[in-house]
């Protein structure tokens, strides 16, 4: 489902990244950062739109010839940054949502093990488990 | 009800534990564990709630449903100078109800406190707001945390 998910901190210091394909990373990891401005701008506040920057999914940011990118902002300002593959059109838009949710949960669980050092990058076997399980469609 | 006692049982041994020996009045190790504690309880707590609009939002998130989920009630009074300083006021704060009010135990109330201001404080962060949280306690059981926002 998803080729590359990435966790960005409250500062857009880069948490957790992981791709399904290790060709691809370096290229994953540019559209991650250039959703970092789109994902700026949907969040600030006053502009347009006010019922919808109330939610913490912010949709589809952008979409390139080959990957689609979304993303989601915790109340922490913690970014989650999925990218899709655009050939994927079975994808619907609530599953992108309920695949957002899981990986929400999967952080806050992995922010509250105490080995956890706030700010730090995210380095546990358990979430990195449950992340490729995420991608690969399966939970 | 008696779930509920465990915790502040296990309050009352870290306070304690924190303040053994020649550290009677560093409080710096209790408020510490209370910053940790809030910043990830916050981020728990806060995963099923729409965005907040501005900073008097997330200290009302911060009186009524974290303060609801830790101490089993909301507190009693907020007040704001609308420039950064709140006072959180809490009439029976839950780790001071089980002393009994007078002179020489109010002596002994602030460590009571010092776990709760890390805590504010903690959540607070994790929410973007850097602020320094002081507590007072006038008269047992009562409380009244002052938060101040540092704008930087």
């Amino acid at each position: 489902m998803a080729v590359c998910v990435a966790v960005i901190g409250k500062d857009n210091s880069p948490l957790y990244l992981s791709t399904t394909d290790m060709d691809k990373e370096l290229e994953l990891q540019y559209r991650v950062h250039a959703a970092l401005d789109v994902i700026e701008e949907k969040c600030q506040v006053g502009v347009k739109g006010t019922p919808e920057t109330k939610e913490l999914y912010l949709g589809l940011l952008y979409a390139t010839e080959t990957h689609k990118i979304y993303g989601f902002v915790t109340n922490t300002k913690v970014k989650l940054i999925l990218v899709i593959d655009s050939g994927n059109i079975a994808l619907r838009e609530n599953e992108v949502r309920a695949m957002f949710r899981n990986l929400h949960i999967l952080y806050t669980d992995a922010v509250c093990n105490p080995f956890f050092l706030p700010g730090e990058q995210l380095i546990s076997k358990k979430f990195d488990r449950a992340v490729q399980k995420l991608m690969s469609g399966n939970i | 009800m008696s779930e509920e006692i465990v915790f502040d049982c296990l309050h009352a041994e870290i306070v304690n534990y924190c303040l053994y020996g020649n550290k009677e009045n560093d409080f710096s190790t209790l408020e510490y564990i209370g910053f940790t504690t809030g910043y990830r309880l916050i981020e728990r707590m806060t995963r099923d709630v729409p965005r907040f609009k501005d900073e008097l939002e997330t200290i009302k998130f911060i009186c009524t449903d974290f303060w609801t989920s830790i101490y089993k009630k909301q507190v009693d009074n907020l007040r704001t100078n609308n420039q950064g300083m709140y006072v959180v006021q809490d009439k029976a704060f839950r780790f001071l109800t089980r002393i009994t009010p007078g002179e020489k135990q109010l002596e002994h109330a602030p460590k009571f406190v010092a776990f709760t201001c890390g805590l504010v404080r903690g959540a607070l962060s994790n929410l973007g707001i850097n602020s320094s949280v002081t507590a007072e306690v006038q008269c047992i059981p009562a409380c009244k945390f002052h938060i101040e926002v540092s704008r930087a």
